[in-house]
């Protein structure tokens, strides 16, 4: 159905770019529990088929999409801690901005502890010749 | 095509009251999640070996421990239900015909259940040495 374009509601900033991501992390974790719920039933159904699909989590790509879950992951609990307490502290919502710099701040702080680690783990992997 | 409804009709009670329900079962479990995923990927992704060490054995390893079988199985349905839910907002904000949303919707929700009685199933029926297996691939309390 065509619309008419017209005067726009977003507003910018902060409080809209945390909502945008919000969105995308969630959609894209989304997806991701979908395959995952599936992948892990095959623990059911066949030992051996399970230990093959859960190899493919080890390879460099699916490694590296993996720093992408986890930060999409991070992002999206942080994020929604600050939601809660917009909705439910009385100055919340006056907080909102600074509120969404120290979720990226401790995102990135998670994140950096994590990375390294996850990435030695892969390229130990790969060493060990798969 | 959803229009944006005539300002001051009365609501309806019901589906406001479901909304409120469900805007709290966002946060509420919203909560319950983060202690579960990150929990999950403590043990998983950054402990001990990370990645690597994930096959079979591992999971059986796990589910030895009743702990983790309810904890998996919790984070399972919050999951679903909480990602179902943001979904069912997304479609309700960027579809355009009501057909479209309502199809949406229902594909959403019935993935939804399937998954969840799938992977209850899955949790509860579990068997760490089954014997039609390779043994090799079974964890080693299996002999």
């Amino acid at each position: 159905m065509p619309t008419k374009p017209t005067g726009t509601l977003y507003r910018g900033k902060t409080g809209m770019w945390s909502w945008v991501l919000h969105r995308i992390t969630g959609v894209s974790i989304f997806f991701f529990l979908l395959v995952h719920t599936l992948d892990t039933a095959l623990v059911r159904l066949d030992p051996v088929a399970y230990n093959q699909v859960i190899a493919t989590y080890k390879t460099p790509v699916i490694g590296v999409a993996e720093l992408g879950l986890v930060a999409a992951i991070l992002f999206h609990s942080l994020n929604g801690v600050r939601i809660i307490l917009i909705d439910f502290w009385s100055k919340g919502a006056k907080y909102q901005r600074a509120m969404f710099w120290i979720v990226i701040a401790l995102a990135f702080v998670l994140f950096a502890g994590f990375a390294p680690r996850h990435i030695m783990h892969i390229l130990e992997y790969i060493q060990a010749g798969k | 095509m959803v229009t944006i409804e005539t300002p001051r009709s009365p609501r309806n009670r019901k589906s406001a009251q479901r909304e409120k329900q469900a805007w709290l079962f966002m946060r509420a479990s919203g909560v319950v999640l983060i202690v579960l995923i990150f929990g999950h990927l403590f043990i998983n992704l950054f402990s001990g070996n990370g990645i690597k060490a994930i096959d079979f054995a591992f999971v059986a390893g796990k589910w030895a421990n009743p702990l983790w079988k309810i904890w998996d199985t919790l984070m399972l349905w919050l999951a679903l239900i909480h990602g179902t839910n943001g979904m069912r907002t997304l479609v309700n904000d960027y579809t355009q015909r009501e057909g479209i949303r309502k199809f949406l919707n229902i594909a959403l929700w019935t993935i939804c259940i399937a998954l969840i009685i799938l992977g209850t199933l899955v949790t509860t029926t579990f068997d760490p040495c089954p014997d039609t297996s390779v043994a090799s691939a079974l964890p080693q309390f299996c002999k």
